[in-house]
């Protein structure tokens, strides 16, 4: 049994609104193992990236308490990355600087041997000088993802981070995701609504529901990787996440 | 209107327009970026001087050539002056604005990388805004040269604002329309001076459609 890596406890998060308040997220109690790919799954609203906010420190929950490694979360950290929907990369800074932004006080060939050596593992080898205007969504995404993986963090969370790709891209995507995933060995928490992205990445999937904002269940996918789409568990686990989202399995 | 180009005058005059728009362009540049940058990047500071920048702004810069001439004479700093005054608004209200609408993401991804201080505002805080600062720069630089012709009218003996002036006395309109043209000429010459700043890797970002 791996040690617990993220520990979510009785958290909780309203806002205040004109005339109510919107309850976010109700009493989310969820424990991340260390090395563990969880995805958390659910509608517009169910308050998943509020969830992976306050994982990374960006908001602070209304009750209750995250804690990394046993130390509460007070703000966000690099040890803990987060990869945006909309890249958060920097349009004013090549490819190259921006993966050099989180990495200080190393030496000039330390420097550059982490960010080649990142640049090369996301498959940007070439565009170094690049600016992000210059290249594709896809590249744009990578070029978060490494820019996340060269201050090697423990976590790293992402909020839909294909969500603004092509579908034929997030395929790709997916499993560059989770080539790296398998060689660094960290921890991942990753926010979407598709359910197939869900699958194809999640040791666990944590599905959520909205109104307020809740852990539905948390649906294990025991499947080894590379996991064969259509596959009877494969299929077995899709049916029971439509009917825990209260969708058809027909159109 | 051959006299002036001939004996060097309308040159003269020309640079001593241009002269005059840089100083004042550059000290209100110096200022307004720094204050543009503090008043929109602490909400305290921005509501303490906002109020203050608005009452100054719709203030025509002719309205402060009395002004300018009692504090300074009739001298060179007179013209500087309002050509300062008529330039640091676009650039501060334009540079606080830009800081307060930098993406959200941008800053969030700078602090989660451990980003603080000077750093954070030299790596992302500056540049995030940069694209904006150079267009309100570029407008601030068609109004300062606006402004010259009016100031100089008034508050100096030289340039090309005095010397529509001083032709106009003597019923040499061929002169009135020869310093228009050099103007406008000018114009066009600080315009795309400035459209080049658009152009440099750092800021391209800022002028085209993003995909």
């Amino acid at each position: 049994m791996k040690a617990d890596k993220v520990v979510v406890r009785g958290v909780e998060k309203r806002f205040e609104r004109k005339q109510d308040e919107l309850v976010a997220l109700s009493a989310v109690d969820l424990t991340v193992a260390e090395g563990e790919f969880v995805c958390l799954l659910g509608p517009s609203g169910c308050g998943k990236s509020t969830l992976l906010n306050i994982i990374g420190g960006f908001e602070t929950p209304t009750a209750g308490a995250v804690t990394i490694d046993g130390q509460t979360v007070t703000g966000p950290d690099p040890r803990r990355v987060f990869v945006f929907q909309e890249y958060g990369i920097f349009p004013w800074a090549s490819v190259w600087d921006n993966v050099a932004l989180g990495l200080r006080k190393l030496s000039k060939d330390q420097l550059a041997r982490t960010i080649q050596r990142t640049i090369d593992l996301v498959g940007l080898k070439g565009f170094e000088r690049s600016f992000p205007s210059e290249l594709s969504g896809g590249m744009r995404q990578r070029v978060a993802v490494a820019r996340a993986l060269a201050v090697k963090p423990d976590i790293i969370l992402m909020d839909e981070p294909l969500g603004a790709l092509d579908s034929l891209t997030r395929m790709q995507m997916r499993s560059e995701i989770l080539r790296i995933w398998q060689e660094e060995k960290m921890t991942i928490l990753f926010v979407t609504h598709d359910i197939d992205e869900a699958l194809q990445l999640s040791d666990r999937i944590v599905v959520m529901s909205p109104r307020p904002g809740r852990i539905a269940e948390i649906v294990e996918v025991r499947q080894q990787h590379p996991r064969v789409i259509g596959s009877e568990e494969y299929v077995r686990v899709k049916h029971r996440l439509y009917e825990l989202l209260g969708v058809s399995r027909s159109v | 209107m051959l006299v002036p180009v001939k004996d060097g005058m309308l040159l003269r005059y020309a640079v001593a327009s241009i002269y005059r728009v840089a100083v004042g362009f550059g000290i209100a540049a110096a200022i307004g970026i720094p204050l543009g940058l503090l008043a929109g990047w602490y909400l305290r500071t921005g509501q303490a001087l906002n109020p203050l920048f608005q009452f100054l702004r719709p203030i025509s810069p002719i309205a402060w050539i009395p002004i300018a001439v009692l504090w300074f004479g009739v001298k060179d700093e007179a013209a500087i002056f309002l050509i300062a005054i008529s330039s640091f608004f676009p650039i501060v209200v334009g540079t606080m604005t830009a800081v307060r609408t930098i993406p959200l993401v941008y800053v969030r991804s700078a602090q989660n990388f451990g980003l603080e201080g000077f750093e954070l505002f030299r790596r992302v805080v500056l540049p995030a805004c940069l694209p904006q600062i150079i267009t309100s720069l570029r407008l601030a630089l068609g109004i300062a040269w606006m402004v010259i012709v009016a100031a100089e009218m008034i508050a100096v003996d030289s340039g090309l604002g005095y010397l529509i002036m001083d032709a106009r006395k003597a019923n040499y309109y061929d002169r009135v329309v020869g310093a228009m043209i050099t103007i406008g000429l000018i114009g066009i010459a600080l315009d795309w001076g400035m459209r080049r700043l658009e152009r440099i890797d750092e800021v391209r970002w800022g002028f085209t459609k993003q995909s």
